[in-house]
C-alpha cells in the first residue's frame, strides 16, 4: 500500500491555479524527485502533502500506518532561523514534538531518539554548539536529524542543497542515499539540481503546474528527457 | 580570559586583536570597580534610603507588580523578538493609551449630549455605562487591547501590506485618537501624563492581585508548553507539519502579551512598556546562544533591571519607567561589549 496517494489534486491561491490535477503515489522505500521550473508548483505540492495548504480538489490519502503528523519535513531555511539562538540538541529534540501527544515535556525515549539521530547524522560532537555558528552543511544535517525524530518512514525535503557548496551538497546526497537504502526511509525531494538529485532517485515527477511526467528514472532518461530536448529543438 | 592580557611573541594578528578587546573590557571593569570603591558611601546611602522607602505601601505594591510584569514580559519577549513580532508589543501599548484616554473621556458623556431621537431610557443607560467605564477604565482597555492583539497578529501573519508598516499605522492612529480625545475633553492633565510616561503611584491593591494572577498564568503556560513554544518559534512550518497547532500558540502569546502590556503600562508608561518586552531578550541574546539559556537570562536580567531602576527612581526621584529603560539600555551595552570580546 502507498504511503501517500495523491489523486487529481488541484491547488489554487486567490483564483490562480498553482497545481492542477496531479496524481501520483509514494511507496515505502521510494526515492522520488520532484523537478520543474520556478513557479511550477513543486513546493506548493509538497506543502499540500504536509497538510499546510488545503487542496481545492482531489484527495490525499495517507496509508501504511503513516499519518500526516508523522512525516519528516526539511523546510527551506528562513533568514530568521540562521541567526536563532538554539543549540543543536535543542533543535533536534524539537522534532519529537509530534510524539508527545498529551505530554508536556520530552521523556527519556524522546531524548534517546534525538541522541541516536544526532549520531546517525554525525552532529553529536556539535550537540552543545549554537545552531547559528554552524556551516550550511552542518545546519542541514541538524535539520535532517530533527526531521528523522519526527518520522522513520517518509522524509520530505524542500530544495535541500540550495545554498550549499558543491562538496557539502555531494555529502548531503550521500547521507540521503544511505538513509534511503540502509534505513528504508522513503524520500521525496523537491529540487532544482536535476543531475545531483536524479543520481540516486528511482522515481521522477516533472511539474509544470500540471504533471508533465511521472515514472521511473530509467523511463525518464530514455523517453521523456529526449522528447523534451527534441521539442525544444 | 585573563591570560589573553599577556602578549606572546609569536601571536598572530587575530589573537592580538582579541587581546586588545580583552584589555579594553578589563580596563572598563577596573574603572567601574574603582569608581564603586570611591563612592561606597553614596551607594550605601542610596540603599539605606531605598530601605526606608520599602516601608511605604505604594512602593511595595509597585515592586510586586513591576517585578512580576517584568518577568512575564521578558519570557514573552524572547519569543516575540525571535519571531520578529516585537512591533506587536509596541503597537499594543499605543492602542492601550488610546483606549484608556477614550475610556476616561467617556465620563464627559451626558444624557443631553446624545442624539435627541433616542428614547430617554436608552440615553440614560448609555450615560450610566459611559460613567461606569470612565470610573474604572481597565476592563474596557483590556478588551480593546486583546482584540487589537489578535488583529495585529493576523496582520503580521498574512497581510499583503508589510506587517511592520501596518502595525505602525494602527499604533500611531490609536495614539493620535487618544491625544485628540484628550484635548477635546479633559486636556493634557497629570493623569494623561502619567499614562504616557508611567507613575509609581498608580498601582492599586487590585493591580497586585491581577498581576499575581497574570504572572502565574504566564509562568505556568510558558513552562508547560516550553517544548512546543520552542518548536513554533524556531520553525513554524515544521511545527505545523508535525501537527502542532501553531496558530493557537501565536494567539496565546498575543493574548498574554496584551495582558502584560495592560497591567504594566500604568507603571512603566504606555510609551515605554514595550522596552520591558524587547530589551531583556536582546541583551541576553548578546551573551547566550542556547534558547534555554537566553530565556532564563532574560528573566533574570529583566527583574534585576527593574529592581535597580526602581531604586534609582526612588532615590534620585527619576520617572520610574524611564529609569528602568535606562538601566536596561546600560545592561544591553554591557552585554554587547562582553559578547564582542568573547566572539
Amino acid at each position: 500500500m502507498a504511503l501517500i496517494a495523491m489523486k487529481d489534486v488541484t491547488i489554487a491561491f486567490e483564483g490562480v491555479v498553482a497545481v492542477e490535477r496531479v496524481s501520483f503515489q509514494v511507496n515505502p522505500g521510494d526515492y522520488l524527485v520532484i523537478v520543474g521550473e520556478n513557479g511550477s508548483g513543486k513546493s506548493t505540492l509538497m506543502r499540500a502533502m504536509l497538510g499546510l495548504v488545503r487542496p481545492r480538489g482531489g484527495s490525499i490519502t495517507y496509508g501504511d500506518g503513516l499519518t500526516r503528523e508523522r512525516i519528516g519535513y526539511l523546510p527551506q531555511q528562513t533568514a530568521a532561523q540562521r541567526d536563532f539562538p538554539a543549540s543543536v540538541e535543542e533543535v533536534v529534540l524539537s522534532g519529537c514534538v509530534n510524539r508527545m501527544g498529551r505530554r508536556f515535556f520530552y521523556n527519556r525515549a524522546d531524548r534517546s531518539k534525538a541522541e541516536a539521530n544526532m549520531a546517525l547524522l554525525d552532529v553529536t560532537r556539535l550537540k552543545k554548539k549554537s545552531y547559528r555558528t554552524l556551516s550550511g552543511g552542518q545546519q542541514q544535517r541538524t535539520l535532517l536529524a530533527r526531521a528523522l525524530c519526527a518520522t522513520d518512514t517518509l522524509l520530505l525535503l524542500d530544495e535541500p542543497v540550495t545554498g550549499l557548496d558543491p562538496a557539502a551538497a555531494a555529502e548531503f546526497y550521500d547521507v540521503i542515499r544511505s538513509l534511503n537504502r540502509k534505513h528504508g526511509v522513503a524520500v521525496v525531494m523537491v529540487s532544482h539540481d536535476l543531475g545531483g538529485a536524479m543520481r540516486d532517485a528511482n522515481r521522477v515527477l516533472v511539474m509544470n503546474r500540471g504533471m508533465d511526467f511521472f515514472g521511473d528514472v530509467e523511463e525518464y532518461r530514455t523517453g521523456f528527457a529526449e522528447r523534451t530536448v527534441e521539442a525544444r529543438g | 580570559m585573563l591570560q589573553k592580557l599577556f602578549a606572546r611573541p609569536d601571536e598572530s594578528g587575530e589573537t592580538r586583536h582579541r587581546r586588545y578587546k580583552a584589555v579594553a573590557l578589563w580596563t572598563l571593569l577596573a574603572l567601574a570597580l574603582i569608581w564603586t570603591l570611591f563612592n561606597l558611601r553614596a551607594i550605601g546611602g542610596a540603599f539605606a534610603e531605598f530601605g526606608t522607602y520599602l516601608g511605604y505601601k505604594f512602593i511595595q505594591r509597585a515592586l510586586v507588580v513591576g517585578a512580576l510584569v517584568s518577568l512575564c514580559a521578558s519570557l514573552l519577549g524572547v519569543t516575540l523578538v525571535l519571531k520578529h513580532y516585537s512591533m506587536i508589543g509596541d503597537g499594543l501599548s499605543h492602542v492601550g493609551f488610546g483606549s484608556l484616554t477614550i475610556a476616561m473621556a467617556l465620563g464627559f458623556v451626558t444624557a443631553d449630549s446624545l442624539p435627541a431621537f433616542l428614547p430617554a431610557g436608552l440615553r440614560g443607560g448609555i450615560t450610566a455605562l459611559c460613567k461606569g467605564i470612565a470610573a474604572n477604565p481597565m476592563p474596557f482597555t483590556l478588551v480593546v487591547v486583546v482584540l487589537c492583539a489578535f488583529l495585529l497578529l493576523r496582520i503580521s501573519e498574512r497581510s499583503r501590506m508589510r506587517g511592520d508598516s501596518a502595525i505602525a499605522l494602527i499604533s500611531t492612529s490609536a495614539l493620535a485618537a487618544g491625544v485628540i480625545v484628550t484635548s477635546m475633553t479633559s486636556g493634557m492633565n497629570v493623569d494623561v501624563y502619567n499614562y504616557m510616561f508611567g507613575s509609581i503611584l498608580a498601582m492599586s491593591a487590585s493591580d497586585v492581585y491581577v498581576s499575581l494572577a497574570l504572572s502565574a498564568v504566564v509562568l505556568v503556560l510558558f513552562v508547560l508548553f516550553y517544548p512546543r513554544i520552542f518548536a513554533v518559534t524556531f520553525d513554524e512550518a515544521f511545527a505545523r507539519a508535525t501537527g502542532v497547532k501553531a496558530g493557537a500558540y501565536n494567539m496565546l502569546i498575543a493574548l498574554l502579551t496584551a495582558l502584560t502590556v495592560v497591567v504594566g503600562m500604568r507603571m512603566m508608561g504606555t510609551l515605554l512598556i514595550s522596552s520591558l518586552i524587547i530589551f531583556p531578550a536582546l541583551s541576553s541574546m548578546r551573551l547566550f546562544s542556547r534558547f534555554k539559556a537566553v530565556t532564563v537570562c532574560a528573566a533574570i536580567v529583566s527583574v534585576v533591571c527593574f529592581a535597580v531602576g526602581m531604586l534609582l527612581s526612588c532615590v534620585y526621584s527619576l520617572p520610574t519607567g524611564a529609569g528602568i529603560v535606562a538601566v536596561n539600555l546600560f545592561v544591553f551595552i554591557l552585554f554587547s561589549a562582553i559578547g564582542a570580546v568573547r566572539a
